[in-house]
């Protein structure tokens, strides 16, 4: 309990010095462009991948248990939308960005950390957790926002794709479904989770890269720690967030 | 000028340093030697700012380091060149990247000015036209020169040399040495250099520092150091039988 106090603290101080001034913008913006590239556009692929076929499922999760005939067709695009926007893009693509980007940037810094890399920028007067750590959060919390949007279109494609191959309902009524009781905020909900997830992905990610002491074995038990951390703050995260917007 | 002054440092309960003090002057190569764990580098950390000593200070040019906020430690170690150990080099940039780095961040040359300079201190260890290699694409000795090149490129005022010759056969060793030497005295500049390589310590060291258990426990020149009695200096430098051997045979002809 001490050891996990200790490092809350320890995480806290690092953000503290993290959100400082940069020493040259122009450096900064460089950085924080490769960032975006980094975490953001090559993630595309695994996200379009996700999301195509678990928009697939919960379509046809969703078709498979409307047993009732009480319960119209239309059901299925809205229970689709529905969990598509208020958790598997927002929630289950956050977790998944978790273990790739997570244990991208915790070995990344961590490998730097154990071959004397941070030391020489330290050394040479460069603040290293702004130079390194502040352009992957906010090039995170710009992009992952766009990422889960991409997810949500796609994730309804998935279902409506496998709706109409598997002829379990027309076109008509999932876009019906998709389009019946639409609350607008719902989409901020999901947007406002997903920055509160990209910034705890990567800031917790690159403090357990950070603090790495050792060689390559510690790196990687660093990117473990990273991934498993991270995951479980967003689960966290999810539960108080949800609370507070939706109850 | 740097002093340090009494400075201890500990880890948890394992005390590494004991009471330092000792300076290291202008214009010339200081040594600090001693066997491995004895605190060689700990100490260097601690002048640089990468551990901050329990007690003591250190003084770069009558500025104490240890009362500096960060932003005023941020300047200072604007000044210092540091060559690691393992080079330290970023892997993901380019020879020339790795040298423009410091320029870049601190500097607001342009990009041919930033270029020339890079080409001007790649010239000076000998790497010109190497410049759009990666580290990993460089050998050991390449990589110390590029991390001298990058050391020098904002002409330091001190510069730290963790270990330069770890790694390299005896030949590069004294190509990295005569370097470190023409450098410090080219740019008249305080030199730090940390190793337990005696060559090295033979050949550019002009001020010598033994560490022994943490503590300071010898200071001369690199000829007192091959006629000290000191029982722990002799064990250090002639640490073979066989040496022992030539020093005893050397004693009695003299004698």
């Amino acid at each position: 309990m001490i050891s996990v106090l200790r490092n809350i603290g320890k995480y806290m101080n690092m953000l503290w010095i993290v959100f400082s001034r940069p020493e040259k913008w122009s450096v900064f913006r460089e950085r924080l462009f490769h960032e975006i590239r980094f975490i953001g556009i090559n993630s595309i692929p695994i996200v379009a991948l996700m999301s195509v076929f678990m928009g697939g499922v919960i379509a046809l999760q969703t078709a498979s248990n409307m047993t009732s005939p009480w319960l119209p067709e239309y059901t299925i695009g809205y229970i689709t939308r529905s969990s598509t926007i208020l958790e598997f893009s927002p929630t289950m693509i956050s977790l998944i960005l978790a273990g790739k980007v997570g244990s991208n940037v915790a070995s990344e810094i961590g490998t730097m950390k154990t071959t004397e890399q941070i030391d020489a920028l330290e050394v040479m007067g460069v603040n290293s957790l702004t130079f390194l750590v502040l352009p992957k959060i906010l090039g995170a919390v710009f992009f992952f926002p766009v990422l889960i949007i991409f997810s949500i279109g796609l994730s309804l494609i998935g279902g409506w794709l496998s709706l109409v191959l598997s002829e379990l309902a027309s076109t008509e009524t999932y876009v019906v479904g998709i389009r019946s009781f639409f609350v607008p905020s719902n989409i901020v909900y999901a947007l406002c989770k997903t920055v509160v997830f990209a910034f705890l992905i990567v800031s917790i990610s690159s403090f357990f890269g950070y603090y790495t002491r050792g060689g390559a074995l510690d790196v990687g038990k660093s990117a473990t720690k990273a991934v498993v951390s991270s995951s479980i703050a967003i689960l966290i995260a999810n539960f108080f967030i949800t609370q507070m917007f939706l109850l | 000028m740097i002093e340090v002054v009494n400075v201890n440092k500990s880890f948890n309960d394992l005390q590494v340093l004991y009471d330092i003090t000792t300076v290291f002057e202008k214009g010339k190569v200081n040594m600090v030697i001693g066997q491995s764990g004895e605190g060689k580098s700990v100490l260097t950390k601690c002048i640089v700012g990468l551990h901050e000593p329990d007690t003591g200070h250190i003084m770069y040019n009558d500025r104490n380091f240890g009362e500096m906020d960060r932003r005023d430690r941020m300047l200072i170690r604007q000044e210092i060149g540091m060559l690691f150990q393992g080079s330290a080099l970023f892997d993901s940039m380019t020879v020339e990247e790795n040298v423009m780095f410091p320029l870049t961040m601190f500097t607001k040359m342009t990009k041919k000015e930033k270029l020339d300079r890079v080409n001007f201190c790649l010239e000076r260890v000998n790497l010109l036209g190497r410049n759009k290699l990666y580290p990993a694409e460089c050998s050991g000795g390449m990589q110390k020169r590029i991390a001298i090149a990058r050391a020098i490129a904002m002409n330091p005022k001190y510069l730290f040399c963790d270990e330069p010759n770890s790694g390299l056969d005896p030949k590069t060793a004294i190509v990295i040495d005569n370097l470190i030497r023409e450098i410090t005295y080219e740019y008249d500049i305080t030199t730090v250099v940390i190793s337990h390589d005696m060559n090295s310590v033979i050949e550019i060291g002009d001020n010598i520092m033994f560490i022994h258990d943490g503590r300071n426990w010898w200071s001369g020149g690199r000829k007192e150091i091959i006629t000290t009695e000191n029982p722990e200096i002799i064990d250090f430098v002639y640490a073979s039988d066989f040496m022992k051997e030539i020093r005893a045979s050397i004693k009695e002809t003299r004698q």
